[in-house]
C-alpha cells in the first residue's frame, strides 16, 4: 500500500485509463552481486520498516534463513554454492524478492480491479484491501514471488518501499546495505552505474559479467549485475529468459473476449432464432390426423 | 376423439428436484466464476457479498454441484446412447430448426440434440472438477507445481465456457419447443408433446402403461 494516487500507470482487472496525471521518472533498484556478502541487514531492514515479522524457523544446515520467501519475509538471501568451471568454486548470493517488471504477469492475472497497481515511476505494488485471496498472481508470477498469507488470505511482496520511495526516500534495504551492493535511483542512472561495474568485473576476468534486466518481462525495476549474466540458473535458478507464460497470455489476452462475446453471441442466436423461426410446437390437430391414418 | 388433455409422466418427483439443485448450483457457479473471469463481470461479486466471499464460496459450490450432477447423470446416462434413428435424425436438423420437419425418424426419450448436451456437459463439468481443485487455493493449489496450476486455470476457464455455452442454448431450446418446462416443474408431459417430440418414447411409455 502506498500513498501516491495520480500516477498510476496500471490497474488489475481495470479496462479504462487509471489516474495518470502525474509523470515521475522511472526507478531502480540495482543489486551487484559481485559486491554483496550475505549479511543480510537488508532482510531485517524490510522486516523493520515493513514492520512484518515471519516466525522463527530452525536451521536447516545453510546460510539461507528462511528458506523461502512468504507472506512475512518479501526479500530473503538465496546462497548457492556453484562451481561454473570445474574445480573454481563460487558462493553466489542473491537477494531474491519482486523484480517489479514493466510488464507483470501479477497483475495480468488479478482479477480484482485495483488489487495490483503499477506506478508510473515502475513500481508494481500490491493493495491488499482489495485482494480477494486467489492467488492468480502466483499463478501469473515468472519468478515465484508472490506468497498468500496464512493469517489473513491476501497475497504480499516487496513494494520497493513505494511508501518511501512516494516520499523522496529510498528503499530501507538500500539504506541498510554495508557494501553498497545495493543502489536506488532513476533506471537510466542505475543502468549506466551497472555498465561501469560490469566494465571493472570484466577487467578482473569475469569476462561474461552482464546486467540482468530482461527484455522477456519489458524489463525490470530491479536489476542485478551478474558476475556470470550468461547462466542467470547459477545463482539459485534465477530464469534465463523470463516471460508471461503463454498460457497465463492465452488465458488472461485472446481467451476473455472471445469467450465473453461467444457467450453472448449464444444467447443472442436464440432469441433471434425464436423471433424468426417461431416456437417448435407439437401440432395437436396434425398428430390426431396421424393417428386417424 | 383424441384426448389431448392426457397428461404422461416423464419425470418423477425426485428427478425434479435433482435436476433444480444442479441447475441452481450451476447457475451460481457461472455468476461468481465469470465475476472473476473478466472485470466486465466483476460486479456479479456483490450477488456474493463481495469478492472475498465469491472467491470463497465459489469451489464449495461446486463441490456441491459436481456431487449432484454425478447422481443426476447416474440417472441418465442409459438414456443417452447414440442410436442409428439418432443419426438419421441428425440429418433433418436443418429443416427441423426451421419449423419445417416432415416425416422423422422415431426419436426415443432424448434427440440427438439433447444427447450430444449431455455429453458435453459431462465432459466439462468433469474438466471443471478436476482443474478447479488444482486451482482452489489455499487449501490444494500449494500442493500442485506452477505449471501445472496454468493449465488448470486455462482447463477450467475454457471448460467453463463451453458449459455455460451448452447451458445457454439448453435453456433456449425448452423455451423454443413449447410445453417442455412443464416436465421439470410438474414432471409430465402433454400427449402431443410426447407423439410429436419423442415418438419412440411415446409409444415405450403407452405400451407399459397398457401393461400396467
Ligand atoms: C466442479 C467444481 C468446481 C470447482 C471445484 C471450481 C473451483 C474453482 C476455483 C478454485 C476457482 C478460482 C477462484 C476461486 O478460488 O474461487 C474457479 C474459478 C472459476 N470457475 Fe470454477 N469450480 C467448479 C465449477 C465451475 C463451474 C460449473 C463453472 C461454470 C459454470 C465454473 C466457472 C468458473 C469460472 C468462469 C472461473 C473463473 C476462471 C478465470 O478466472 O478464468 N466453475 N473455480
Ligand atoms: S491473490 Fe493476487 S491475483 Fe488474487 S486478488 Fe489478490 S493480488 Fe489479485
Amino acid at each position: 500500500m502506498a500513498l501516491q494516487s495520480l500516477d498510476i500507470e496500471r490497474r488489475s482487472a481495470t479496462t479504462t485509463p487509471s489516474p495518470s496525471v502525474r509523470e515521475p521518472m522511472k526507478v531502480a533498484k540495482l543489486i551487484d552481486i559481485s559486491k554483496c556478502i550475505g549479511c543480510k541487514a537488508c532482510q531485517a531492514a524490510c522486516m523493520e520498516w515493513n514492520d512484518v515479522r515471519d516466525s522463527i524457523g530452525i536451521c536447516e544446515g545453510v546460510y539461507d534463513n528462511p528458506m523461502d520467501l512468504s507472506a512475512d519475509s518479501w526479500t530473503v538471501m538465496r546462497f548457492s554454492e556453484v562451481e561454473p568451471e570445474p574445480g573454481k568454486l563460487e558462493w553466489l548470493i542473491r537477494k531474491d524478492g519482486c523484480m517489479h517488471c514493466a510488464d507483470p504477469g501479477c497483475l495480468k492475472a488479478c482479477p480484482s480491479p485495483g488489487a495490483i497497481v503499477q506506478y508510473a515511476n515502475g513500481i508494481v505494488d500490491f493493495h491488499e484491501g482489495n485482494c480477494i485471496g486467489c492467488g492468480y498472481c502466483i499463478t501469473g508470477c515468472p519468478f515465484n514471488v508472490p506468497r498468500l498469507s496464512k493469517k489473513d488470505n491476501k497475497a504480499y511482496k516487496c513494494t520497493l518501499c513505494s511508501d518511501r520511495v512516494a516520499v523522496g526516500m529510498e528503499p530501507a534495504c538500500i539504506k541498510s546495505c554495508p557494501t553498497g551492493a545495493l543502489l536506488f535511483g532513476s533506471k537510466d542512472d542505475m543502468t549506466r552505474h551497472a555498465e561501469k561495474r560490469i566494465t571493472d568485473l570484466k577487467a578482473r576476468g569475469f569476462e561474461n559479467a552482464g546486467l540482468y534486466d530482461p527484455k522477456g518481462v519489458g524489463g525490470t525495476h530491479v536489476m542485478y549485475v551478474l558476475q556470470h549474466a550468461d547462466k542467470p540458473q547459477l545463482y539459485h535458478g534465477l530464469p534465463k529468459d523470463p516471460q508471461i507464460s503463454p498460457l497465463v497470455s492465452l488465458w488472461k489476452g485472446m481467451a476473455k473476449p472471445i469467450m465473453g462475446i461467444g457467450l453472448g453471441l449464444v444467447a443472442l442466436a436464440g432469441f433471434f432464432h425464436y423471433v424468426t423461426a417461431g416456437p417448435n410446437e407439437a401440432n395437436e390437430t396434425e398428430e390426431d390426423e396421424k393417428e386417424e391414418q | 376423439m383424441s384426448n389431448r388433455s392426457k397428461l404422461v409422466p416423464r419425470y418423477s418427483a425426485s428427478e425434479r428436484a435433482n435436476h433444480w439443485f444442479v441447475g441452481i448450483t450451476f447457475i451460481l457457479l457461472a455468476l461468481s466464476g465469470l465475476a472473476l473471469f473478466h472485470p466486465a463481470f466483476f460486479f456479479l461479486t456483490n450477488l456474493f457479498g463481495g469478492g472475498p466471499w465469491t472467491r470463497i464460496l465459489h469451489p464449495f459450490i461446486g463441490v456441491v454441484m459436481f456431487v449432484s450432477f454425478l447422481a443426476m447423470a447416474a440417472r441418465l446416462w442409459g438414456h443417452n446412447r447414440i442410436t442409428e434413428a439418432d443419426r438419421q435424425w441428425r440429418r433433418h436438423l436443418g429443416d427441423i430448426l426451421r419449423n419445417r420437419a416432415g416425416h422423422l425418424p422415431e426419436i426415443g426419450k432424448y434427440n440427438i440434440g439433447q444427447k450430444y448436451l449431455f455429453w458435453t456437459l459431462v465432459l466439462a463439468i468433469l474438466l471443471l472438477f478436476l482443474s478447479g481443485i488444482v486451482i482452489w487455493q489455499p487449501y490444494f493449489a500449494p500442493s500442485f507445481g506452477i505449471g501445472l496450476v496454468r493449465i488448470a486455470v486455462v482447463v477450467h476457464a475454457f471448460a467453463a465456457f463451453v458449459a455455460i455455452a451448452a447451458i445457454l442454448v439448453h435453456i433456449y431450446a425448452t423455451i423454443w419447443t413449447t410445453d417442455s418446462v412443464r416436465a421439470m416443474t410438474r414432471g409430465t408431459v402433454t400427449e402431443a408433446w410426447a407423439r410429436h417430440h419423442h415418438p419412440g418414447w411415446y409409444k415405450e411409455v403407452s405400451k407399459e402403461a397398457k401393461q400396467a
